[in-house]
This record gives structure tokens, C-alpha cells and sequence, in this order.
């Protein structure tokens, strides 16, 4: 681990994102939503999402809670990805990302549909923050109609 | 001022050898010790030359192995000046320790009504065992309150204790804000209301001296690798009249004396408790470690720690924007320090940290109450032990104000 890493995990459009997130706050009309606690250091953020009327495609998006540069800049990025996007296609993002921070390449496919998203790829060299990555990605997952329900 | 230098580093083969990283920075003790070769040695030599199980063989090697097993509880009723080695039982670690006492003790005298009084500052370990027994059993669970110094609030405590007091439950030293709290005075209230004293030493036991009967604890606590021994062995300390009342927790081999079809007697006191083959290795391993801490002596080790951590107090306090958490005497802590810096999230400070080779906790330390009483989520964590010296505390503060310069440009 070494400056270059460093660098590479804190862009500066990484930071930006952190100090000002999109989508922060919450919605007076949410139609889902799910909070979610990374339990190494109990930051907590919430995903808020309305869906368009149809149910099919998300029609605002907002997060809220506190936690370090990784999660905040994640969870800001996340919002940018999803907003319009159908429940189905924020799916395949969210598991597009997750494949991106756990896996060793980052595909021409997770660089289309993950745009700044992608530049967390830098987490990979940081095993023990992927939990920050992941944290609004997986709380978004789950806030969505038809996530499967622990039996 | 002389230079603080560590104690006997060379014996930690962590920083010795070809592959190691010699400079690299260990500040995170309170979470687990590194391990001197003499602890290493002891384990090689119980799995290369005495290995068998314990309390069964009739031959040789059974007989080495047994008695290598019960000299290593003499020597930890010695280490804590217990009455016998009867009043030592081993355990995985002191978060099993007290489950026992709240499981059987606490699950054959607690009933609803009674009340048990803990701290805010407790380790989850100290804290969901009660709050569970509680839940269980209808008692009401009551917690000691600290001041802004990170003190316990002794007025309350006294306030709060009455015949309905059973069981008082403290750590002697605080995993996060290193307050050493007064056990013995704590203690003394406690009988005169008629409770028990359980002391959670996981924090104590490797950095100080301990003698269970001078504190006037009717249960001590505490872990094997925090005090340079193997993981997954710990001891549970208890006074003999409590020990007799409780039922063993674990059935099965090596811990009864008779088993008929419908019944069966136990083995005496500790064995009762033992069931199923121990961690015969892990008990000789703490008892290489106690040796080794013991020759170099436990009040020379927490000299130096408060040393170290008065040093480290003074330059932490010199970084602007950065909070400390606990007593800000060193005469009242343990070497354990946490700490906050502005606009600086704990996790990404020692993600920057890690990159400087400088070790630290950072999290809610397993106390989240006590971490919604102090109003932060998460804290760093830099705590010491004997191989720690003034150059790591350097390395720690260079690298804080890295940090802080890289987040803040």
C-alpha cells in the first residue's frame, strides 16, 4: 500500500462528491425506502425512492445519514447512476458495482453504466472499506420492490 | 527527557526476520497483543513433544500433558492472586467468561425485580450478557453514568445501589476511554448492598498488577491475547462459595465424576466447568505469556505505558481540531487513546494512517452506547503495550497530520 493507492482511492471527484453529495436528504414522498447500518463503524444511511406510477422506473432518489468519504461519495454516485433508471436496470448496476469493487478488472459495460461510480475501483486495494462502498448500493437493493425476503 | 524506548521488541517476531516489516507500527494492542517467541515456543513444544489429551491416559505423555495443563492454572491463580487454582476456571476468552456468570450464576439467582448495575462504558462483552439476563428474567438493568472527564459518576453509583442490587458489573479499565476505575471502592459499596462484583479485567490483566482479593472481586474476567498469549483462552475467576453455586454450563466429557442412565454427579470445581477436551495448548501458551510478563514485571510495564501515554497525550492535544475521549491524566488511564479529528471520518483517517504503516482501530470499539453518550459514531483508537516506544507515538502524530493536511487541502 503506498501514495499512488491513496491517490487513487481519494479522487478528487471522489472528495467532491463526499463534501457535496447529490440527491442528500430526504423525500416528502417516497414510496420505498431502507436503512442500513455498516456494522464495522455504525454509520447508518437511509435510501429513499419513488417509483413512477407504473411502479417500473425510479422517478427521484435520495439518501440521508453520515459516514465516512468511501460511503458518502458512494451513496451520491449511486443516486446519479439509478435516477430515472427502471427498478430492473438500478438491479443490474448495483450488481455491476458490486462485481466492479470485489472482482480484479473493471469492464467496458461497468464503466458505461457506472460513470463516476467506476472511479471507486480504487476500494479494491482497500479490503477492509469495501463495506463503505457497497453500504447505499446494498441498502438501495433491498429498498426496491421484490428484493427476495429472508425466509 | 529520555527517549522512551520500547521493552524487549526484539523478542517479537513480528518485527524480526527477512519477511517482516520492521518499522511497521502496532497500535492497536487493546483489540490483541503481538506474541514474544517464548509464547511460540511454549505451543511448539506442546504440539511437538507433549501432546496428548488431559486428565484421561494412563501413560507418560498423558501424565506430561496434564500436568503442563494444570501448572498453567497455578500459574494464572498466581499471576491474579487467586485463593487456589480451584477458583480458576479456563474459558475461549472473557466475553465467554461472563456469559457464564450471567448464564448460570446469574440465570439461578436473578429474578424479576432484582437489579443489575453496569456502566455506560462497558465492552458489548460486559453488556449484552446483562441486558440479556435482564430481558430474561424481568430484573431491571441499571447504568453508572461518567462525567465529561470520562470518570464513572461515583455519586450515582452509590445513589442507585439498594437491597435490590444483585449483581454490580465493571470493567477495571475502559477499552475506549482507558478510565482505570476504582474497583476496590466500587467493590466495598457493592457487598454492603448485598450484590456481587463482577470486574471485566480483558483491559487490566495484561498491563498491571491485578490481585482479585485485594479488589474484592467475587468474578474476574479476562483473555489470553491481549496479554501476548494464543487466542481462544481466558479465564473466569471466582470466589469458591459463588463457583459452588453454579450449575456447569456445558455437559459432556472430562467434567463429571459418575454418569448413570438417568442421572449424573460432576467432577469437583474447576473441572465441573471444563467440558470436552480444553484448549490444552492455548492454557500453556498463556502460562509462557504470564512467565514473561511476570519476568520483566507488571509494574515496570505499566510505568512505561504511562509514560508512553503521557507523552502521547501532550503531542495529540498539540493537533489542532483533534478531540480526545477519557481522563486526560495518565495517572487515571490505561494506554489506550481515543480520538476524533474534525471533518476527518475515524475510517478514512486510518485508511491514511495504514498507508504510513501505523495501526489503529477505528469503529465503534464494541461500546455503542457508550459512543452515543460521548455523541460520536466512531472514534480512532491508538492503544499501547510494552514494545511500543516514543518513535511510535512520532510515527502516529506525523502521520495524523498527514492525514489531515491530505483531507483538508
Amino acid at each position: 500500500m503506498n501514495e499512488d493507492q491513496l491517490r487513487l482511492l481519494y479522487r478528487q471527484v471522489i472528495l467532491d462528491h463526499s463534501q457535496h453529495p447529490h440527491h442528500h436528504g430526504t423525500l416528502a414522498d417516497g414510496s420505498h425506502e431502507k436503512e442500513m447500518e455498516n456494522p464495522t463503524c455504525g454509520d447508518v444511511i437511509t435510501v429513499q425512492v419513488k417509483l413512477s406510477p407504473d411502479g417500473q422506473q425510479i422517478a427521484d432518489i435520495a439518501f440521508n445519514g453520515s459516514g465516512c468519504t468511501i460511503s458518502q461519495a458512494s451513496a451520491s454516485m449511486m443516486t446519479d447512476v439509478v435516477q430515472g433508471k427502471t427498478v430492473q436496470e438500478a438491479r443490474d448496476a448495483v450488481y455491476l458495482f458490486s462485481q466492479m469493487i470485489t472482482g480484479k478488472e473493471t469492464t467496458k459495460e461497468m464503466d458505461d453504466v457506472l460513470g463516476d461510480a467506476s472511479l471507486l475501483a480504487g476500494v479494491r486495494a482497500f479490503p477492509a472499506r469495501i463495506k463503505c462502498a457497497t453500504l447505499a448500493w446494498k441498502a438501495l437493493d433491498q429498498a426496491l420492490p421484490g428484493f427476495p425476503e429472508k425466509e | 527527557m529520555a527517549k522512551l524506548s520500547p521493552i524487549n521488541k526484539t523478542d517479537f517476531p513480528m518485527w524480526q526476520g527477512a519477511d517482516a516489516v520492521p518499522d511497521a507500527v502496532y497500535l492497536d494492542s487493546a483489540a490483541t497483543a503481538q506474541k514474544p517467541q517464548a509464547v511460540i515456543d511454549a505451543l511448539v513444544h506442546y504440539y511437538t513433544r507433549q501432546n496428548a489429551n488431559v486428565h484421561r491416559g494412563v501413560y507418560t505423555l498423558a501424565e506430561q500433558a496434564t500436568e503442563a495443563y494444570e501448572n498453567a492454572r497455578q500459574t494464572v491463580a498466581d499471576f491474579i492472586h487467586a485463593e487456589d487454582t480451584a477458583n480458576i476456571i479456563f474459558t475461549r476468552g472473557t466475553t465467554e467468561s461472563l456469559n457464564w456468570i450471567a448464564q448460570s450464576w446469574g440465570g439461578t439467582h436473578i429474578q424479576a425485580g432484582d437489579e443489575i448495575i453496569i456502566t455506560i462504558m462497558e465492552h458489548h462483552s460486559n453488556l449484552v450478557p446483562w441486558q440479556q439476563l435482564a430481558l430474561r428474567t424481568g430484573a431491571k438493568l441499571r447504568y453508572v453514568d461518567i462525567d465529561d472527564q470520562g470518570l464513572l459518576d461515583m455519586p450515582a453509583y452509590r445513589a442507585m445501589l439498594s437491597a435490590r442490587t444483585k449483581i454490580v458489573a465493571v470493567t477495571q479499565v475502559s477499552n475506549v476511554l482507558g478510565t482505570i476505575n476504582p474497583i476496590q471502592e466500587i467493590g466495598q459499596l457493592a457487598h454492603a448492598a448485598g450484590a456481587i462484583l463482577v470486574v471485566d479485567g480483558a483491559q487490566s490483566a495484561p498491563h498491571m498488577p491485578v490481585d482479585v482479593q485485594a479488589l474484592g472481586a467475587d468474578f474476574f474476567a479476562f483473555s489470553g491475547h491481549k496479554m501476548l498469549g494464543p487466542t481462544g483462552i481466558g479465564v473466569l475467576y471466582g470466589k469458591m462459595a459463588l463457583l459452588e453455586a453454579m450449575p456447569p454450563i456445558e455437559f459432556g466429557g472430562e467434567m463429571i465424576s459418575k454418569v448413570e442412565k438417568f442421572q449424573t454427579t460432576w467432577a469437583d470445581i474447576p473441572w465441573r466447568f471444563e467440558g470436552g477436551t480444553p484448549n490444552i495448548a492455548g492454557a500453556i501458551g498463556l502460562a509462557a505469556a504470564i512467565r514473561y510478563l511476570q519476568a520483566i514485571g507488571l509494574d515496570k510495564i505499566r510505568d512505561h505505558e504511562r509514560a508512553l501515554t503521557t507523552y502521547a497525550l501532550d503531542q495529540l492535544k498539540a493537533i489542532p481540531g483533534l478531540t480526545i475521549y477519557g481522563p486526560q491524566d495518565a495517572a487515571r488511564r490505561g494506554g489506550v487513546i481515543a480520538f476524533t479529528l474534525n471533518g476527518v471520518h475515524p475510517h478514512d483517517l486510518a485508511t491514511v494512517l495504514d498507508t504510513q504503516q501505523v495501526a489503529v482501530r477505528a469503529g465503534h470499539h464494541c461500546a455503542q452506547p457508550l459512543m452515543q453518550r460521548l455523541g460520536v459514531v466512531a472514534t480512532a483508537r491508538a492503544s499501547f503495550y510494552l514494545y511500543n516506544g516514543q518513535a511510535d507515538v512520532d510515527r502516529l502524530v506525523a502521520a495524523v497530520n498527514e492525514a489531515k493536511e491530505f483531507f483538508q487541502q
